[in-house]
Parts: structure tokens; sequence; C-alpha cells
């Protein structure tokens, strides 16, 4: 969680530090000024963790046991899928390609897994591979983008329909998952404390998103993913692996959407052709309201996480509300959504 | 021999070779499964055929594909139009069955004034956060997408408007001098379109924005002008695309209308080989390729198979094209030609 905590103990010190500058000389001016510049850098998702907080405080006054344990349990077991889609969507987005393929990967992972189990499969086996099947799928994605030089927005276009056209080959009607270890695995939950609850689906996702942190911010190929959303000829003429990432990133997606569905077959206990139409969209809406910039190369995988519990809070407010229609859930995502791009955009103007 | 071989490879090397290919070869497909299928008749003074309704209902995609190439002409892309055509076609809907006769020309002129006024008024918005703003059209419209919808629903209260009202059904099923309304208003648009883009600077100042907005401003172009333009233009046809879908169906249903038609219409004019990346689009390619994708739809079902598998064969011609076009494979294929036959080459080369 540090990318998120550490801009929250950096923000507030501002105004205190700009009078210790004062009678500090410059040396102190000038670490103030880096680390104000640093503090740019986490600003859009210091903006998303105020909207949380926001939400959290108007909900938590408008309704009782808004603040509970339970509530935000809940926040993480419904979301727990789009967690691990936002996680995969963020790699892409951050070397600036997009992927449309998701929610269509989720729905035949989801319907394979099924599919398999309902004919007898060890549930080890189904598993692997329903999460196999998005890592294949996000290969021929990345060697389409790569070495084709197909846009992404069209290879992962192409690959929603392929994915999309696969489930209905797969089976027209929804599939009920009865397969006893599999129910059994996801319905799983351990209770602590009072009302906290954590379910399997929400390991996985935070096991997901702990791995991605480390992969993003410790390794080579991490660093390498923001050098290519830096610049791609830059990064190139590094002698980076640029080939190679970029491959690679649309793996780690189709993997995460892959994982996705396995959470979200474990959520609703079915496989279903039409599950998770638009939820692309979601993710890509997560991304970008968790700071991330759609150019590329500025964005945090946290952030990401920040920006679903944004949408998930924002059903859960609407729930709460009790008269407003479900419709309104839309509007105020997208809402949303414009208020965070046009924060992004002036940062990036003021940067510049 | 040696005169012919040189057309032939023009002919191939044409852009809209392979699409056109593809064109003739689903038409071949249903007239060998069904040889009625290309036979027209004149019934009433009206046209009726498989190829009559393959034109109708392709209508509305053209229109939406025209607003797309323009707009991806200027290396943006606009997701929103599904949106623009769930309000359009609620807008109509809801004007007319609130009004105290449904069946009067003045009010479906003016629920049509009104549907289109505020579909404009969409583009023009959408426009603002691209050409003013500065956002990527990606995220600029995905904001309308999103929210789109919601607006639609809040429209028709969430409900599946329908209404009974004659002249409002002539937009989608009636017919004007023996050919459906539909196809002469696509017609009259895209003859519009193709006479203001090529008969005219338009076109070109179009294209110069897609290479380099910077460099066409500087050289007297209005860039953010004619961003703003196709925007507007893109979504008012939308809109008119809307009124189509609503008039044919007599339902406004705010979850289903128009969806997914911006990625049919983006599929469509990719296949007609205008670049994502803008600066170069053709009008015939985009009628092609919805002739295609509504032929292929058309197929699927004439064959018996559920029409659910459908995304599956878009994909596969989607891949299939797109790899066609792209620059690696031209380049392997030209290379083997010269290869195989070098004179061959030479002779073309002397002629050419």
């Amino acid at each position: 969680m540090s990318a998120v905590q550490t801009p929250a103990p950096t923000s507030p010190p501002d105004p205190r530090g700009a009078d210790t500058a004062a009678s500090g000389g410059p040396r102190m001016t000038e670490r103030l000024t880096s680390r104000v510049r640093l503090d740019r850098r986490y600003l859009p998702v210091v903006g998303t963790f105020a909207v949380l907080a926001l939400m959290l405080v108007v909900g938590g006054s408008r309704y009782e046991n808004f603040l509970s344990a339970r509530v935000v349990s809940n926040l993480f077991i419904n979301n727990s899928f789009l967690i691990v889609l936002a996680v995969g969507m963020t790699f892409v987005i951050l070397t600036g390609g997009i992927d449309l393929s998701v929610g269509a990967v989720v729905a035949l992972s989801g319907i394979t897994t099924a599919s398999l189990l309902q004919s007898g499969w060890p549930v080890a086996v189904v598993l692997l591979v329903s999460v196999l099947i998005g890592t294949v799928l996000g290969l021929v994605v990345g060697l389409m983008v790569h070495v084709f030089d197909i846009q992404p927005f069209i290879a992962t276009l192409a690959a929603m329909f392929l994915a999309r056209g696969l489930c209905y080959v797969i089976s027209l009607q929804s599939i009920p998952i009865t397969d006893e270890s599999f129910v059994a695995l996801a319905g799983w939950s351990q209770q602590f404390g009072d009302g906290w609850r954590i379910t399997t689906a929400v390991i996985i996702a935070l096991v997901v998103v702990a791995i991605a942190f480390y992969v993003l911010h410790y390794t080579q190929f991490g660093r390498t993913v923001y050098a290519i959303g830096g610049g791609e000829q830059s990064a190139m003429l590094m002698g980076l692996p640029v080939a190679r990432t970029k491959v690679l990133v649309y793996v780690v997606s189709g993997t995460c959407a892959g994982i996705g569905g396995l959470l979200f077959a474990m959520f609703s206990r079915s496989g279903y052709s039409l599950t998770g139409v638009g939820m692309e969209l979601d993710a890509i809406a997560a991304v970008v309201i968790g700071g991330t910039l759609l150019t590329g190369g500025t964005g945090f995988v946290l952030g990401s996480v920040l920006g679903v519990l944004v949408l998930g809070l924002i059903q859960t407010i609407i729930t709460f509300e009790g008269t407003l229609s479900s419709w309104w859930t839309k509007i105020v995502i997208g809402v949303l959504l414009l208020v965070f791009v046009i924060l992004q955009r002036v940062l990036v103007v003021r940067r510049r | 021999m040696s005169t012919t071989a040189p057309a032939w490879q023009r002919a191939t090397q044409h852009r809209l070779f392979w699409p056109i290919v593809a064109l003739v070869v689903l038409l071949a497909v249903n007239t060998i499964n069904r040889p009625s299928f290309l036979s027209i008749r004149l019934q009433d003074g009206h046209l009726f055929g498989s190829l009559v309704n393959l034109l109708k209902n392709g209508a509305p995609l053209l229109l939406v594909a025209l607003g797309m190439t323009l707009v991806i002409a200027t290396r943006g892309i606009d997701l929103s139009v599904g949106a623009v055509v769930a309000i359009s076609g609620a807008v109509a809907l809801s004007f007319i069955a609130s009004s105290p006769s449904p069946d009067s020309l003045t009010t479906v002129l003016v629920a049509v004034g009104i549907a289109l006024a505020l579909s404009f008024v969409l583009g023009v918005w959408n426009g603002f956060l691209v050409s003013v703003l500065g956002i990527q059209p990606i995220i600029a419209t995905l904001v309308l997408m999103t929210a789109g919808r919601g607006v639609a629903m809040l429209i028709t209260g969430g409900q599946i408007t329908t209404v009974n009202s004659a002249p409002y059904k002539a937009i989608g099923s009636g017919f004007w001098f023996g050919v459906p309304v539909a196809v002469v208003l696509a017609g009259l648009v895209f003859a519009a379109v193709a006479l203001l883009t090529r008969r005219t600077a338009l076109g070109m100042l179009i294209e110069s924005v897609g290479i380099n907005p910077e460099a066409s401003r500087l050289a007297g172009v209005k860039a953010r002008s004619i961003i703003w333009t196709v925007y507007a233009v893109c979504a008012l046809f939308a809109g008119l695309a809307g009124l189509m879908i609503s008039s044919s169906t007599m339902a406004a249903d705010a979850n289903n209308a128009g969806l997914f038609i911006e990625l049919d219409a983006i599929l469509a004019v990719v296949i007609g080989g205008t670049s994502l990346a803008g600066g170069k689009f053709s009008l015939s390619g985009t009628l092609v390729g919805v002739l295609i994708i509504q032929t292929l739809t058309l197929t699927v079902t004439m064959l018996g198979i559920s029409p659910s598998v459908t995304p599956l064969f878009k994909a596969i011609v989607v891949i299939a094209v797109c790899l066609a076009q792209s620059p690696k494979v031209r380049d392997l294929v030209a290379a083997r030609r010269r290869r195989a036959a070098p004179t061959a080459a030479a002779a073309a080369e002397v002629s050419a």
C-alpha cells in the first residue's frame, strides 16, 4: 500500500513546510520543492483517495450502518474480479495501449470453467485451463499488435469478438456450477473481528495486486513498461526489450482477465456467455479514475484498485439511497470520469 | 499475357481489393445457399428481396460509419455513437408518446427536430472535450458512452417506450418511389458527405488535421473547428441512425438500441482501409465495410447458425482483413512475388 500511503502523509505538511522553509534557508526549500515535485506524480491518486474518503464520509453521515466492516468487506467481495481486471488493464494502459477484450475473456473463462466442471474435470485442471485461455488470447493479441502492427484498439476488439463468439460456441445457455469442491472453494470465507469477512476471491485479488505491485515497481519488466509509456522510441534506443514487453503486457492483461473470469464464476456460481458485457469499460474507467494517464507512462496499480473501490462505492451509495434508479450509477460514473479526465488534463498542461 | 499481368497486379494491390473479394465471397455463399438471394421483385410498387433488406438494415450502420470515418480521419475515435443512437430514439419516441396527436406530421417533424438537435449538441460536447480541452478522443467519448445510456434510461424512465405513429414509422419501414426511405436517407447523406469532402477542399483539410494538427494549424487550417465539426456531424448522423432504428421497431430501448454499433462502425471503417492512425479516409471503403458486416450477419442467420455466434465470424473477417492490410504481410507477399517472378516484376515496373 506504499504508493497510496506515501502521498497521504506528504500532502498535509505542505503548508506547514512552507513556514519552515522560510526560516530554514535555501537547502530546505530545495528539499521541499523536490518533495512537492514527487507529490505531483501522486496527485491524481491522492485525488482518487480524496474522492473515496469523501464518499465514505458523506455516505457515513447520511446512512446508518454505512461505515461498517460489513459494507467495506462487501465492497471488496463484490468487486474482486474487477480489481483483477483493472490491474491487468493498468499494465496495458501504462504502455499506451488499450485492451477491449477483457469483458469477453471474463465470459469465456467463466463459461469454460462451468462447462469443464459439468463434464467432470478435476478442479485444479479446470482452474489452470480457464486462466490459460486468457493467457493465450492475450498472447495472440500481443503478437497481432507487435508483429503485424495492428492498432491495440482493433486487435483487442477482434479478440473481444472472438472470445464472445467462442462463448456461444461452448454454450448458449447459462451453465450452473455444482461441483462440490469448486463450490466449497468459492464459498469459503473467514470472519474476523466485528463483521470483517474475507473470501477466496478477495484473497486471490489481493495476491494479484501484490504481485502486480512488485512486478511493476521492482523488476526490469515493470520499469520497461513505464519506459515504453513514456516514449517507445527512447525505450528502444536505451536498449530495453520493447518488443517482448509489449507482447507481455497483453499476456498479463489476458491472464488477469482469465483470473477475473474465474473469480466471477466463483461469485455467480455459473458460467454465462453474456457476462461481462461492458466490463472492459468499467475496468478502463477504474484505471482512469485511479489516476493512470491513457497516454501511458504515468499511473499506479494501487490507484486502479482505488478506482475500482470508487466505482463500487457509487453502486453501494445508490443502493443505500434506495429511491434512486439504477441508471444513476452510469450517469455518476460518467460524470466522475469526466472530472478526473479534466483534472489529469490540467495537470499535464501545467507540467508543460 | 504480359499486358494482363500488370493490370491484374494493379487490381490486387488496390486498397479495396481484399474487402471486395470478401464481400463477393459472402454474396456467393448466400446465392449458393439460396439461389433466390439475388432476385429483387417489384410488389405494390415497392422493391422487395434479400438485397433490399440488406441495404435497409445496413442504413443505420452506414450513417454511423460515415460519421466515424470522418472522426477517425482526424486521428480521433467516437465511442459514444451507440449511446447517441439510444438517446435520439428515446427523445423522439418519448416526445411522440407524450403528445396528444402521435399521428400528425407536425408532431413527428418536431420530434425528429428535437432528437437531431440534441444529438448535434452531444456531438458538440464531444468536440469541445477533444478540440478545446485536448482530452484524448477515446476517453472523452467514453464519458458520454457510459453516461449516455443512463441519460437515455432517464428519458424513457427505464421503460421500453412504444408508440404508434404512421409518419414516424415511415422513417424506418416506409418506401419512397419503391425504395426504402432508410436507404434513400443513407444514400443522400453518403452523397452529400462524398460531395463535400471530395469535391471541395474539406476532405483534404480533414486529412491534414489527421496527419498533424499542429502543422496544419500553422499552415492556416482551422484545426480546432474542423475537429469540432466532425464530432458534431458524427453525432448528428448517429442521431439519424437512432431515429431509423427506433422507427423500424417503433420502440425506444435505452439498453439495447445501438448496442455495439460503435464497434461495428469502427470495424466497417477499418475493413474499408481507413487507418486508425488518421490522415487518410475512404468513403467507398467504409461503404464496402458496412456491406461486408451486414452481409456477414445475414449469412450467419441464413446458414442456420445461431446469430449469437456472429461475433466469431466478425473476428475472423477483421483479423483476416487487418492481417492482409498490415505492412508486414504486404512486404512478405511482395518479397515472395519478387523472388518468384523477378521478370514479371521488372515488366510491371517498366509498364508502371
